[in-house]
Formats: structure tokens, C-alpha cells, sequence
């Protein structure tokens, strides 16, 4: 049996190139602050450690233009359960490059941006385009953006295995070939000042995509008794087309000790089936130099039409999948973050500058995904029987930005 | 006869068009806490881009996370 | 016919320049009267600087346009200053305690009076931040511009020359 090497923790399932685009800070009427920032951070859990380094710059070109560029690199090392179920633990790097231009004109902004993201088993590129206008005395500011992702998808196999089982050469699967994947997006927001101290935004989104969108390592499960621990696997086949709606709505209030608190809610459904519910709770505190943030997030999303923790048989229908992101499940994160203010002394041209961090924890409670390494049919514990999987994760930030 | 209405429909405009019919009812003057940095959307993008990003890799759910707006309303 | 119609035209263009903004050139009656408390611990009239040409900018410390202008209004104010101008910085936080702490680290030597009840600005009908208004030597207000943008000091400048030369 050829030992596969998934890169099942590849984080690229469509919209990674997009998820990390960094978009600056818009408020209407005036151009964002030059600003310089360096992060780090980690993620922890699953069996994985993603560590990743960012850095950006942001200058302002006379009075009506601003551009900014990212660069980033995440190092993603381990096995995620996907990843042992199948196959043997890798590093892998993925390395992000964004560029992006703001040109102010009155009460509009317009933003163009263009992102690129490279990994051996995956290329995505993205170009943004988005206006927003301000409109009846600067209390109502109206957006759209349009979003265009191309991404190419490869699937790695291991040519060379060291004595440990880490594999040593990875080439692209030539049977697998190069496969295409195309993202289409239209988002249209509205913000509206409702009194001094509050404020109400409403977005809505919609993401349709087209092409190669399932995960070239990911398995589907099938009862199978001829084989010793009772299932066997197959890879999964999803549909070449997604369609999406999302509509958020966030509410902040500014607390009159100087303080502010928010609420955020999310509705998703696509045509998976799937359906999704986010609401978030946020606040900030400010005191002295420094400034804290708090949010506590819930999520929950029940599984796509085609989605099953184990079918009856093998190839049972057109579209199976067995990936735990399209699985019925609900999930909830807490983040504390704290950043300090500070002036450095003898550089004036930095006005300001802050150092921060942030942890986050998230825990996913799937509902209808098992853990297959459980299985034990000595022990009367099948794939359908197995315990629910649970996945907790630890998530740290650290990063300084300038103002100059 | 109908160039008389277009004039008199023009004319009404114009005037429509000079005093706003809908005033803000939060002067200018009045937002120091909507300018106060700690009420933006997203007060340190850096860190919300990443977790957004967590969250869009982990979860089928995507897209209407950004948020416009707000701010000191100046220019 | 004709007649008719260009009796039309003309009331229509009345009716059109009526509903046009009142900006530079024509007189848009006097300047509003108020007194503020200054920075300085007196309470400042309008009416005693009748005689000269008067600036009043309208700003706050967290209006960042306004605080890019400021150095700026400090040099109009040092260049016209003793030729029969004065430039009046009204701030318009209700707490004027942040204000003076901005000054502080950026002072400026022109009066800064605090409209910490939004009186005066509400008189002036300020409907962006910051705004600047111009009023001539016989108490008129004669312009009003709104926001900064750099390279406005020099429309100031001439503005106030303008009314200086009258």
C-alpha cells in the first residue's frame, strides 16, 4: 500500500489566499496611516503547529493615494488527524506576497489589491476591487467589493521516505496532474451612525466557485467488512460548484466610562446544504498605555448534503465526502488580547508605536465526525461507534506596529 | 405648456438639492467617540485578518466579516 | 410664445442661483455674534476684532485634518498677524481637557476659544470638520471652507489677502 502523504492540513481548502488578505484599515474620508507592522504567530492543536511570521508597510503617496504591501510565511509541521489516518507527518512552507493601492476622492475610496500565495501543492491569486462612498452628512458609508481568486491545485506524494517515515522528497502526483479552481465574490456593505455612541454595519456576500474544490488527500470512509478494522477509504469527490450567501450584521457602543463593546452576527447557507450561525461578543478596554480586548465567539454549521463520517459501501453516490470542515458541528473560541502604547525616545518620526498580544483558544465539538484511530473492532468500537472528535486549539499572536 | 412643468420640476429640485432633506443627526462636532480609535471595526487588522483566516480554514462559512464605516467623519 | 418662455428661463435661473451655496465673492450677511471662554482664561467677543479681517477654524483633537492644519494656521498667524488679522481657533470637544493637553505638546500662539456647548457651532452651521470661515473688516461673513487638505493653507492666504486689500 503506498503510503500517501495528505497535506491534509494545508490551508488552502479554497479561500486561504483570501482569508489572509490583510486589508487596511478603511474609515471614509481619509487615507489609512502610514504604518509598518511585524507579527508572529502559532497555532496548536490537532495534532498540528502552524508557526507563521507577517510583515507589512503602508505609505501614503501625496494626499489621495496610499499603498501597502504583505509579506508572509507559515511553516505548518505534524499530522492532523486527517494526516494519520492516512499518512505520514511533513513540514511544509507557504510563503504570501499582497499589494495594495487606496486612492481617496472626496466622499469615495476606491481599493485595488492583488495577492499571491505559493505552496508546493497549491498557487492561488487573488485581485480585489472595492469602492466605498460616504453619503448624508458622513453618517452612512455604502460598499462593494469584488473579489476574483485562480488558484491551481497539485497533490504531493512522497518520493523518498527517511527511516523514521518522514518523507524526505516530495514530487506533484503526475496522475493527479495540475487541476483548476476559480472563486468569485461580491460582497455590498452598509455602516450607519446611529447615535454618538453607536454604530450598525450590515454586509452581505456572496462567493460562488467553480472547478477543483475538494482536498486531493482528503478520504471518505465506507463500511467494509473484509478488512480487519472494519472500513476501508476511498478519495472523496465533491461537486465543481459552490455558491454561498452570507449576511453579518455588527453593532458597536461606546461605553461612557471609555470603553466599547460589540456584537456581531453572521448567517451563512450555501449549496451544500450547509448552514451556519457566528455570533460574537467584543470588548475594549482602554487604561492608561495600555489597551485590552476581549471576545468570546460561537459557531455552529450543519454538514453539506454529500457529507458522511462513514458511507454503507463504496462509491455509494456522485459526491462523498468525509471532510470534517463540511461536517455538522459547534464551536466555540475565547481571545484575550493587550496592547501597549509607547513613544521611542530620540526617533520622532515614528509618532506612535504598540507592542501586542493576543491568545486565542478554540474548541470544535464535532457532531458527526469520528475518530477513526479509535477504532478498535476487538474492542466493539467501529467507525460508526467511535467517539465524537474534538478538536482544541491554542492560538498566539505576537506583534509590534508603527505609526509614522 | 410641458416646458413650463420641466422649469417648475428643475427649479424645485435645485432647491431640494441645496437643503439636504435629511439632516445628520450627529454633527460633525459631535462624534469625538466615533473617532476614538478603540471604536473602530477592527481595531488591529493584523490580528483579525489571521483569526479570520483560522476561522475560514477550520469552518465551511465564509465571506461578510468586513466592516466600513464609522471614524471622525472629517474631509 | 417667446416671451413666455424666456420669462420661464429666467425665473428658472433665479430660482437656481437662489439654491446655489453661498461661497466667496458676495457678502452673506454679518457674522453671527458669540463670546467663548480662550484658552487663555478671559471670554473673547467677536465684536472686538471688528476692523480687522477674521479667521475662525473650527477643530478638534481627534479630527486628524485638524491637526495636520494646525502648524500651518500658526504660521498665517505669524505672517498676517500685525497687519490688522487675527485667526481664532474655536475648539469644539465638550471636554476641554484633551484639547489643552494637545496643545501642549503642539502650541500654537493664536487665540483658541472652547465651544464646549456646541453654540457656536451650531450658529455657524458647521457641517464638517474642520471648517474655516472667513469674515471681513466690517463684520461680514464673506467664505466658508470646508475640510483641509494639504495645500489649502495657500487658498487661506489668499482669501485673506483679499479681504485685507478692501
Amino acid at each position: 500500500m503506498q503510503l500517501k502523504s495528505p497535506r491534509a492540513s494545508r490551508l488552502t481548502i479554497t479561500v486561504l489566499a483570501l482569508g489572509a488578505l490583510y486589508s487596511a484599515p478603511s474609515r471614509p474620508g481619509v487615507l489609512p496611516e502610514d504604518e509598518a507592522d511585524v507579527e508572529w504567530n502559532r497555532y496548536e492543536g490537532g495534532g498540528q503547529v502552524i508557526e507563521g511570521k507577517t510583515w507589512l508597510v503602508r505609505k501614503k503617496i501625496g494626499d489621495k493615494f496610499s499603498v501597502e504591501y504583505t509579506h508572509l510565511i507559515d511553516v505548518v509541521s505534524g499530522a492532523s488527524i486527517d494526516v494519520q489516518l492516512s499518512a505520514s507527518p511533513y513540514i511544509e512552507q507557504r510563503t504570501q506576497d499582497s499589494v495594495s493601492a487606496q486612492y481617496l476622492r472626496g466622499k469615495s475610496t476606491y481599493s485595488v489589491s492583488f495577492s499571491h500565495s505559493y505552496e508546493p501543492d497549491y498557487r492561488s491569486n487573488t485581485a480585489v476591487f472595492s469602492i466605498s462612498q460616504d453619503m448624508f452628512g458622513d453618517l452612512t458609508t455604502l460598499s462593494m467589493s469584488y473579489r476574483r481568486t485562480w488558484n491551481d491545485v497539485y497533490r504531493m506524494e512522497c518520493g523518498m521516505h527517511s527511516k523514521t517515515g518522514v518523507c524526505e522528497d516530495k514530487i506533484h502526483d503526475p496522475v493527479f496532474g495540475e487541476k483548476t479552481e476559480d472563486q468569485r465574490s461580491y460582497g455590498v456593505g452598509l455602516t450607519q451612525i446611529i447615535t454618538r455612541n453607536s454604530l450598525l454595519s450590515a454586509n452581505f456576500e456572496v462567493v460562488t466557485d467553480e472547478g477543483w474544490i475538494a482536498n486531493p488527500y482528503r478520504d471518505v470512509a465506507y463500511v467494509d467488512p473484509t478488512v480487519g478494522r472494519g472500513f476501508s477509504l476511498e478519495p472523496e469527490t465533491d461537486p465543481n460548484t459552490r455558491t454561498s450567501n452570507a449576511l453579518g450584521v455588527d453593532y458597536k457602543y461606546y461605553l461612557p466610562f471609555r470603553a466599547a463593546a460589540d456584537v456581531q452576527y453572521r448567517y451563512f447557507q450555501d449549496t451544500w446544504g450547509i448552514r451556519a450561525h457566528t455570533a460574537q461578543l467584543g470588548y475594549t478596554q482602554p487604561w492608561r498605555h495600555w489597551t485590552f480586548d476581549g471576545t468570546f465567539r460561537y459557531y455552529t454549521q450543519s454538514a453539506a448534503d454529500f457529507y458522511s463520517n462513514a458511507f454503507l459501501y463504496a462509491t455509494q453516490q456522485n459526491f462523498m465526502s468525509r471532510n470534517r470542515e463540511l461536517s455538522t458541528y459547534n464551536s466555540w473560541s475565547a481571545g484575550l488580547g493587550a496592547s501597549y502604547q509607547f513613544t521611542i525616545p530620540h526617533v520622532p518620526w515614528i509618532q506612535k508605536s504598540t507592542a501586542n498580544v493576543r491568545y486565542d483558544h478554540m474548541v470544535i465539538n464535532y457532531q458527526d465526525f469520528r475518530d477513526a484511530l479509535d477504532v478498535d473492532p476487538a474492542k466493539g468500537v467501529t467507525i460508526g461507534t467511535a467517539p465524537l472528535y474534538v478538536l482544541k486549539v491554542n492560538i498566539f499572536q505576537i506583534f509590534l506596529s508603527a505609526w509614522f | 405648456m410641458l416646458l413650463r412643468r420641466l422649469v417648475g420640476v428643475l427649479t424645485l429640485l435645485a432647491l431640494l438639492s441645496a437643503c439636504s432633506p435629511i439632516e445628520p443627526w450627529v454633527k460633525p462636532y459631535e462624534r469625538e467617540h466615533l473617532a476614538d480609535p478603540i471604536m473602530a471595526f477592527d481595531r488591529v487588522p493584523v490580528a483579525t485578518a489571521f483569526m479570520d483566516h483560522v476561522y475560514e480554514v477550520r469552518m465551511a462559512a465564509r465571506g461578510a466579516t468586513g466592516a466600513v464605516g464609522g471614524g471622525c467623519g472629517c474631509n | 410664445m417667446k416671451q413666455s418662455i424666456a420669462r420661464i428661463t429666467v425665473r428658472g435661473l433665479a430660482a437656481l442661483l437662489v439654491a446655489l451655496p453661498v461661497f466667496a465673492g458676495g457678502s452673506a450677511g454679518p457674522a453671527p455674534a458669540f463670546s467663548l471662554m480662550s484658552r487663555a482664561g478671559n471670554t473673547v467677543n467677536l465684536s472686538q476684532y471688528k476692523g480687522q479681517v477674521v479667521m475662525i477654524n473650527f477643530w478638534a483633537s481627534w479630527c486628524g485634518p485638524c491637526r495636520q492644519e494646525m502648524p500651518l494656521l500658526e504660521n498665517i498667524y505669524k505672517k498676517y498677524g500685525k497687519l490688522g488679522f487675527t485667526l481664532i481657533g474655536v475648539n469644539v470637544e465638550p471636554d476641554s481637557k484633551v484639547a489643552e493637553a494637545w496643545l501642549k505638546q503642539t502650541p500654537v500662539s493664536f487665540p483658541v476659544l472652547f465651544d464646549t456647548d456646541s453654540k457656536v457651532s451650531k450658529l455657524y452651521n458647521v457641517t464638517g470638520m474642520p471648517t474655516t470661515v472667513f469674515i471681513d473688516r466690517k463684520g461680514n461673513l464673506r467664505a466658508v471652507h470646508q475640510s483641509y487638505n494639504p495645500g489649502d493653507e495657500n487658498g487661506y492666504m489668499d482669501q485673506i489677502r483679499a479681504l485685507m486689500r478692501e
